[in-house]
C-alpha cells in the first residue's frame, strides 16, 4: 500500500515532530509511506477567504505531487476536508478524482482503512480532546452534538487503546475554538474569546494536555495558553499515538 | 406593470426548475407511545395543570374550590350555565376585558406537546381564550393524539375562520431567559381531562 | 442602523470589551440551545422530520410562482385582501395606506422580522403614526431606541438592570426592582391598555397555506391573538417565502419550529386566520424585496427556505461572543450573514467573513439550509464583484504564486518563514492581531521538510 504523506505547510514549518510521528506511525503498522518533496500548500488558506479563483495553481500542484499513491493521509481535518471538496485540475481531472476519492484525515485512515485494532502506545496523562469543525462536521470524524444520533468518534475510539491516558468529557463536546483560518486576525476579539472559553473547559476538567487532529486549532490554542502561563500543553494525536 | 405581476415574472424566471414531488407524510408520526401520559407530562413541564375528571360536576367542584375568587367567568359550555355567563359570545369583545376565567371545550389535544386546538365554533369570540386571567380547557381522554402529524389528520379540510392550538399558559422568558407566566394572555391554564 | 455601519469585527471588539457580559450573553444562548438539544433528541424522528422539512419547502421554491397564486386566490375567496410590494419600500405605503384610510394614528403590533427589514416603525413615525411592539422583548428594545439584537429573543442583549432602569423611566416602575416578574407584570398592565384602545393591528407570518388561504402566528406571549382579534383591521405582513403546499404540512413545521428555537414542544399558541371575524378588515401584504432575485441565485436559494427560528444563532459562536447588532442587519447571525449580502453586497460584505465556517448553525437548521456553505460561497462572490481590500487581493494573489510553484515555496520556506510572512492568518493586519493576545508558535530548528530529506539522504548512504 503505497501512501503519500501530506503534511500541512504550517505543520511542516513550525510543528515538524508531528509530521514525524505521523510518518512513524503510519510506517510502524506496515504502510510504505513517503512525503513527495515539491508538496506545498492545498490552497486552503486562499479558498476560505474567498479567493478559491487563486488556487488553480496549488491544485495542479498537488496533483503532481499526490497522483502516483494509493492513499493520501494527512494529520489534518481541516486541509485534506479542501482537498475532498475542492481539488480538481484542468489537465487532469481523472487523478484528482482519485485523490479527492482517496484523501484521508489520519485518525479516519487508521480506523476505515487499515481498521486498526490495537496501538502500543503509553502515555500516562489527563488528556482533553478538541474536535476540530472540519474534521468533525466536514469529514464526520465524530458524532455531531446537534444531531439525534449515535455517537462515535475514531479519533477518541484510537485514544481508548492508549495505555495510562485518561480522556475527559468536555462540557461543550464540539464548539469551535475560534482559529478559522483568517478569522483568527480578522475577528481577533471574537477569535481570542473563543479559544479562552475552550480553554477554561479543559482546565475545569484538569487536564495536563488538549490534543485534536488539526494543529492549527492547536497553534490558536497554544497562543493563548503560552500567553496566560498555563501549564497545560497541547499535543497533536498522532504523538499520542505515535507514544511509546 | 403591477408589483403583483412583476413579482411573479420574476419568480417564475427565477424559480428551480427541477421535478421534485413533496415528501411522503405517512412515514411520520408512527412512534407508540402512552399518549395521556405524555399529555400529562408535557403539560406539567410548560407550565399548565391537569386535573382528570370523570364528568362536568367534578369540573364544577373543582372550579369552585380553586377559583374561589374569580368574579367574572364565562363559557362557551351549555352545561356550565349555572357557574359561568354564556351570554356574551355577540358583544364588544373588548368588553370582556375583565374575565377572570374562561372555560371551554377543545376539539382535540396533542400528546407530544400537549396543545389542544380550539376554534371559532367553540370559542363564542377569537378573544376569548386570550384576554382572559385564567384559561380552563376541557377535553376528552379518547380526543387526546400521539403527534402533530394525527392533529393535521384530524383537522382534514375542516372549515373555520380562526383556530388556534393552545399549549400551556402564556408565557414569556425576554428578560434574561427568566421564565414568567402570564406575558399577555392567560396567567394560567387547566385541562381537565374527562373520561 | 441604516447609516454609520460599523463592521462586525470592530462591533464585535467592542462587545468584548466588557468580559462579564460577554461570558453571561455566552452561556445564556448556549443554555437555549442546550434545551434546543434535549428536545430535538427526545423525538426519534427529528433527522427525518427536518429532512422532510427540507423537502416540502425545496418543493415550495420550485412551484412558488403557482403556489402563490394559489394562495392568493383562496385568501381572496376567504375574504381577505392581499397586496403585493416589490420591495420595503413599497410594503411600508401599503401599510400606511391602510392605517390612513381608517383615519387612526395608532397602531400595535406583535413581532414581524419582515418590518424590521423594511423599516416600518421608522417609516409610520415619519408619517406621524405611533406604533406600539407588543412582543415584550420587542417592547423592551423599542423604548430604548434600539433595534432587536435576536429574531426570536430580540432583547436578549440585555440584563434585568438594563430593563428595570428603562421600565423605570417610562413606565414608572420601582427603581432598582429587577425582578422579572415584577418587570413583566408592569409591561402586561401598560400593553393591554395598547391592546384594547388601538384599531388597527399589525402581525407577521409564520407559515401561509396555498392549498386553504390562512396563514399562521406563532406566539408564547399571546400578544399577536391579543392585537389581531381586538382590532377592526389587521395587517399581516409576509416575506412571500413563507408558503407551505398544504395544511397537513404544518404539522411537520410545527413540530420543528419551537423545538429548534426554544427546545419547547410547540409554542403556547400556534393560530391559524382564515377569514377575517365578522365586521373585521384583514389584510395580507405578500413582500419581495430581493427575496426572488435570491431565489434566482442557484447557489443561495436554499436560505429563502428559512423558517426564522434563530436556532443557527444560539448554537453559533460567534454570534454569542459578538451580539446580534455587531451584524448591522435585521436578521442577525448565521443565517443573516447569507441574507444579508443579498440584500446589499457592499454593505454586508464583511457577514459573511464573521464566521469560523464551524457549520454547527447547518446541523441545527431545521430546513436543512446549508448555511455554512453558503458562507463560504458567498465569500467567493464578494470577492469576485470586488467588495474585498485591494491589500487583501495582492496579498493573495502573491501567497498563490509562491504556494503553486514549489522552488520558489522552498527558498520562501525554510522552517517558520513563509508561514510566518505570508500565511493569512498571520499577516493580513498591521498591528499583527494575532500577537495582540497569542503567542506565535516558535520556529524549530529545521521544518519536516528538512529532517525528511536529511533522513532521506542518510538512508542512500547507508547503502
Amino acid at each position: 500500500m503505497k501512501v503519500g504523506l501530506f503534511i500541512p505547510c504550517y505543520v511542516d514549518q513550525f510543528y515538524p515532530q508531528v509530521g514525524i510521528a505521523t510518518l512513524e506511525l503510519l510506517q510502524k503498522l506496515g504502510c510504505e509511506v513517503s512525503f513527495p518533496m515539491d508538496q506545498t500548500c492545498c490552497g486552503q488558506p486562499m479558498a476560505n477567504s474567498g479567493y478559491a479563483h487563486l488556487t488553480g495553481g496549488c491544485d495542479s500542484n498537488f496533483v503532481a505531487n499526490f497522483s502516483e499513491f494509493d492513499y493520501i493521509v494527512c494529520p489534518s481535518g481541516s486541509c485534506t476536508m479542501h482537498v475532498k471538496e475542492h481539488l480538481h485540475s484542468k489537465e487532469n481531472e481523472a487523478a484528482a478524482t482519485h485523490i479527492r476519492k482517496n484523501v484521508y484525515e489520519l485518525t479516519e485512515f487508521l480506523t476505515d482503512v487499515l481498521k486498526v485494532e490495537s496501538i502500543e502506545g503509553h502515555f500516562p496523562h489527563r488528556v482533553g480532546m478538541h474536535q476540530s469543525c472540519h474534521g468533525q462536521r466536514g469529514l464526520k470524524l465524530s458524532q455531531m452534538s446537534e444531531l439525534n444520533a449515535a455517537p462515535f468518534s475514531k479519533p477518541e475510539q484510537l485514544l481508548s487503546k492508549i495505555n495510562g491516558l485518561d480522556l475527559v468529557s468536555l462540557t461543550r463536546k464540539d464548539e469551535c475554538c475560534g482559529f478559522g483560518g483568517t478569522f483568527c486576525v480578522t475577528e481577533e476579539a471574537v477569535s481570542v474569546k473563543m479559544g479562552q472559553d475552550r480553554i477554561k473547559d479543559h482546565e475545569s476538567h484538569q487536564v495536563e494536555y488538549i490534543t485534536g487532529f488539526d494543529m492549527s486549532c492547536l497553534m490558536h490554542l497554544e497562543g493563548i495558553l503560552k500567553r496566560q502561563k498555563s501549564n497545560i500543553k497541547v499535543i497533536h494525536i498522532a504523538e499520542i499515538l505515535n507514544s511509546k | 406593470m403591477s408589483s403583483r405581476d412583476s413579482i411573479l415574472n420574476k419568480i417564475k424566471n427565477n424559480q428551480p426548475t427541477e421535478e421534485n414531488q413533496l415528501p411522503n407524510l405517512s412515514v411520520l408520526g408512527l412512534e407508540k407511545f402512552d399518549v395521556i401520559e405524555t399529555y400529562k407530562t408535557v403539560l406539567k413541564g410548560i407550565g399548565g395543570f391537569c386535573e382528570e375528571v370523570n364528568n362536568i360536576e367534578e369540573v364544577k367542584a373543582y372550579i369552585a374550590t380553586h377559583y374561589p375568587t374569580a368574579k367574572r367567568k364565562i363559557t362557551t359550555l351549555p352545561e356550565l350555565a349555572d357557574i359561568a355567563e354564556t351570554d356574551w359570545t355577540t358583544v364588544d369583545p373588548h368588553t370582556l376585558e375583565d374575565v377572570d376565567l374562561n372555560i371551554v371545550k377543545a376539539h382535540f389535544g396533542v400528546a407530544e406537546n400537549s396543545a389542544l386546538w380550539v376554534t371559532d365554533a367553540i370559542l363564542g369570540q377569537r378573544v376569548s381564550t386570550f384576554i382572559t386571567q385564567y384559561l380552563a380547557i376541557i377535553v376528552n381522554k379518547k380526543d387526546i393524539l400521539p403527534t402533530m402529524q394525527q392533529a393535521y389528520e384530524r383537522i382534514g379540510n375542516l372549515d373555520y375562520g380562526f383556530g388556534t392550538f393552545i399549549a400551556g399558559p402564556s408565557k414569556t422568558a425576554d428578560i434574561e431567559q427568566s421564565l414568567v407566566l402570564g406575558a399577555h394572555g392567560a396567567r394560567g391554564l387547566t385541562v381537565f381531562l374527562m373520561g | 442602523m441604516k447609516e454609520n455601519t460599523i463592521d462586525h469585527s470592530h462591533a464585535a471588539s467592542k462587545f468584548n470589551k466588557d468580559v462579564e457580559r460577554v461570558n453571561w450573553h455566552d452561556e445564556t444562548l448556549w443554555f437555549v440551545r442546550s434545551k434546543r438539544d434535549k428536545a430535538a433528541h427526545n423525538i426519534p424522528e427529528w433527522e427525518t422530520l427536518r429532512e422532510t422539512a427540507s423537502n416540502i419547502k425545496f418543493n415550495v421554491l420550485s412551484n412558488m410562482h403557482h403556489y402563490l397564486q394559489e394562495f392568493e386566490a383562496k385568501a381572496k375567496e376567504n375574504g381577505i385582501i392581499v397586496h403585493w410590494a416589490a420591495d420595503g419600500d413599497e410594503h411600508n405605503k401599503i401599510v400606511h395606506s391602510i392605517i390612513a384610510k381608517h383615519g387612526v394614528t395608532q397602531m400595535v403590533k406583535s413581532k414581524s422580522m419582515l418590518t424590521e427589514e423594511c423599516h416600518l416603525n421608522e417609516y409610520l413615525a415619519d408619517n406621524g403614526i405611533e406604533v406600539i411592539d407588543s412582543d415584550l422583548g420587542e417592547f423592551i428594545v423599542q423604548l430604548r431606541k434600539e433595534p432587536p439584537s435576536h429574531i426570536v429573543l430580540p432583547a436578549i442583549h440585555l440584563k434585568k438592570e438594563d430593563v428595570s432602569n428603562t421600565f423605570n423611566e417610562h413606565l414608572g416602575t420601582e427603581k432598582g426592582n429587577n425582578d422579572p416578574q415584577y418587570l413583566t407584570e408592569a409591561a402586561r398592565k401598560e400593553l393591554r391598555d395598547t391592546f384594547l384602545t388601538r384599531k388597527v393591528a399589525l402581525t407577521g407570518v409564520n407559515f401561509a397555506v396555498a392549498e386553504t388561504g390562512e396563514f399562521v402566528v406563532c406566539t408564547n406571549e399571546g400578544n399577536a391573538d391579543m392585537g389581531a382579534h381586538l382590532a377592526d383591521v389587521h395587517i399581516a405582513c409576509m416575506g412571500f417565502e413563507k408558503l407551505v403546499p398544504e395544511r397537513k404540512h404544518l404539522g411537520v413545521f410545527l413540530r420543528l419550529l419551537a423545538r429548534s428555537a426554544t427546545g419547547q414542544p410547540i409554542t403556547t399558541f400556534s393560530s391559524h386566520f382564515k377569514k377575517p371575524r365578522e365586521g373585521q378588515e384583514m389584510h395580507i401584504v405578500i413582500v419581495d424585496n430581493g427575496r426572488s432575485t435570491q431565489l434566482g441565485r442557484e447557489e443561495f436559494r436554499n436560505s429563502l427556505k428559512c423558517i426564522r427560528c434563530g436556532a443557527c444563532m444560539n448554537t453559533c459562536p460567534v454570534y454569542r461572543r459578538s451580539g446580534g447588532h455587531s451584524y448591522h442587519n435585521a436578521v442577525a447571525g448565521p443565517i443573516g450573514s447569507i441574507l444579508a449580502p443579498n440584500l446589499d453586497m457592499k454593505k454586508n460584505a464583511d457577514l459573511p467573513f464573521a464566521s469560523t465556517l464551524c457549520g454547527s448553525c447547518s446541523n441545527v437548521c431545521p430546513v436543512k439550509i446549508d448555511i455554512h456553505d453558503q458562507l463560504y460561497k458567498w465569500r467567493q462572490v464578494l470577492v469576485k464583484e470586488g467588495y474585498t481590500p485591494t491589500s487583501k487581493t495582492v496579498a493573495m494573489k502573491g501567497m498563490s504564486a509562491v504556494l503553486a510553484n514549489p522552488t520558489v515555496f522552498k527558498i520562501a520556506g525554510k522552517a517558520g518563514r513563509f508561514v510566518v510572512k505570508n500565511m493569512p492568518f498571520m499577516v493580513n493586519n498591521s498591528m499583527n492581531a494575532w500577537y495582540k493576545q497569542r503567542e506565535m508558535p516558535a520556529a524549530p530548528e529545521e521544518s519536516f521538510r528538512e529532517w525528511y530529506a536529511k533522513k532521506q539522504k542518510e538512508a542512500k548512504d547507508k547503502k
